[in-house]
């Protein structure tokens, strides 16, 4: 448990804000894996009572600041959405498992996200590239504007993208992109929405490609200590929050 | 640390801090983040003779000042308990209490008749409450007589401390107090979570699996706290309260409603080291009033 102070606020668009934070007494971040997640101590929002679980967007090391983007939706990630530069709030950090990253630079990993689902790609991918690999994400929305932070993608890998009005990249949803049609990935990872996911996780178990899905199951705790994040999986009912939120969909229960 | 002693029956308790069944894991989810050996006590996961999976997700819903769950008693089983978990937490300093259920009064005593072999477990607390267990549970506390029965067959194969935590969902709670006090119990233990239920207005389903679920969390103090009181005057075993406590002041108000110690629940969820934090304010407050034992604020209200 940590206080941070954030040093700046951006709003992406209409709902979604990039909120870097840094440790309030200059603690050093610690190692983060893509994936894991933080619970932040929502304050002074009356209907807002349990920490709110938001994942990592971005490390940057050197400047010791730590990324969420945040969609407001709710009232805890609206007052989320009004922090300002020197606000200090408390988090538990980092929770859960990521995304795996094996050592071999020859991989082909694709990256699928949706809507604020995005937000774990980005340092998975900046995590890939530094290891050799070159990433290629491929990234779904509603609407144009509901795509940001794409220069950041940019950065680590070729980017595709989907919009379902048509206003921006190929129409449509993410699983029905052209660039799917070479199946010439040897991994995907993928966060969004949960029929997306599956969608996605579908076409990895009939393409015979590995797959890892980054579930977001309503938490109490975030801990694995009040049990109601829980997925069904092989092993039966487990924590999301500290099993998870990554899993490969080898273990999960879905119809797929 | 002023004198924070007291004891619950047999039980010798460092300080009248506790943490609530289900709320706090079996302590090691918490090492991380704070000292264990500065409570009074920790009450692990509900447990049962055989392993349960659980309710169906979604399990939880946010309220108001609280959130309501349906866990349904997921655990992997006494026996497992016993071999896995047992062994990592009971050199833990402080007092490590069992809280069992079951479906029903066959499953309480065998569940309890094994963990009365385990040397450091010191007490067991009889979940006769739990609101999300279809069989049992609820059904135990919510009626005199059976909350008697059951506590009277695990009395007769349980010697150490024994604790029976009684539900608010009843129309007089202290008639079911009195009746596990007859049979032998060692102190009681309220209240455990209130039935609720929330609603998706966008889907117009129930937001839990189950429908209905355990409301707890903040919103629920101010009924606990009046349970804890007529409890307290309706028996002479010592209560332990809980209920909605999120802060070293609401502890305080349930030692002087009558509580012998308390626990903390669902707010170990918002901040995990409020339990800590509860033990140092608690001893503050006795020594800003010149309070020289907890033992004489138990109870203390002054009603004119």
């Amino acid at each position: 448990m940590l206080d941070f102070t954030v040093k700046e606020n951006i709003q992406l668009n209409q709902t979604y804000f990039l909120i870097k934070l840094t440790p309030k007494n200059g603690e050093i971040l610690t190692d983060m894996e893509p994936g894991q997640f933080v619970e932040v101590l929502v304050e002074n929002s009356p209907r807002t009572f349990l920490r709110r679980p938001i994942s990592v967007n971005f490390v940057e090391k050197d400047k010791n600041l730590l990324w969420l983007l945040v969609q407001a939706i709710g009232d805890g990630t609206r007052k989320m959405s009004q922090y300002v530069e020197g606000d200090v709030v408390n988090l538990l950090v980092p929770l859960g498992k990521g995304f795996t990253i094996s050592g071999d630079a020859g991989k082909k990993s694709l990256l699928v996200g949706g809507g604020v689902g995005t937000a774990p790609l980005l340092y998975l991918g900046y995590l890939l590239k530094r290891q050799g690999q070159a990433p290629i994400f491929l990234l779904g929305a509603r609407s144009k504007s509901d795509l940001t932070l794409l220069n950041e993608f940019e950065k680590y890998g070729e980017v595709f993208c989907t919009t379902e009005d048509g206003s921006f990249g190929e129409k449509g949803y993410v699983t029905n992109h052209s660039r799917l049609n070479r199946k010439d990935f040897s991994m995907i990872y993928t966060c969004g929405p949960k029929p997306m996911m599956q969608a996605v996780a579908k076409y990895a178990k009939q393409n015979k490609i590995a797959c890892e899905v980054s579930l977001e199951n309503m938490m109490g705790c975030g801990i694995g200590t009040c049990l109601c994040c829980v997925e069904k999986t092989s092993d039966g009912h487990i924590c999301v929050c500290t099993e998870g939120p990554v899993f490969n969909i080898e273990k999960l229960t879905w119809a797929i | 640390m002023g004198n924070l002693k007291i004891n619950i029956s047999n039980l010798q308790l460092k300080n009248p801090v506790m943490t609530a069944s289900g709320t706090f894991g079996y302590g090691t989810e918490f090492c991380d983040y704070m000292d264990l050996s500065k409570l009074g006590g920790i009450f692990v996961k509900g447990t049962t003779l055989h392993p349960r999976q659980g309710n169906d997700y979604p399990r939880m819903a946010e309220t108001p000042s609280g959130m309501l769950n349906a866990v349904g008693l997921q655990n992997k089983g006494v026996d497992y308990f016993i071999s896995n978990i047992y062994p990592n937490i009971k050199d833990f300093d402080t007092n490590m209490i069992v809280n069992v259920s079951g479906s029903t009064i066959e499953d309480y005593v065998e569940c309890a008749a094994r963990l009365a072999d385990l040397d450091k477990i010191p007490g067991i607390e009889l979940n006769i409450s739990c609101p999300n267990v279809k069989e049992g549970g609820m059904a135990f506390g919510t009626s005199a007589c059976s909350a008697g029965d059951v506590t009277k067959a695990v009395r007769k194969v349980f010697g150490k401390t024994l604790i029976v935590k009684l539900s608010p969902n009843v129309t007089d709670i202290t008639e079911i107090a009195k009746a596990v006090e007859a049979e032998g119990a060692d102190a009681v233990s309220l209240i455990n979570t209130l039935l609720g239920m929330a609603i998706d207005i966008r889907n117009q389903k129930p937001v839990l699996s189950t429908v209905t679920g355990g409301l707890s969390g903040p919103c629920v103090k101010p009924i606990a706290l009046r349970m804890v009181w007529q409890t307290y005057n309706a028996v002479k075993i010592p209560v332990i309260g809980m209920g909605g406590i999120s802060s070293w002041e609401d502890a305080i108000e349930f030692i002087l409603a009558g509580s012998s110690a308390i626990q903390i629940g669902t707010y170990n969820f918002i901040d995990p080291t409020i339990s800590e934090k509860v033990v140092d304010g608690i001893d503050n407050y006795l020594k800003e009033n010149k309070i020289d034992s907890i033992k004489d604020l138990v109870g203390a209200l002054k009603i004119d």
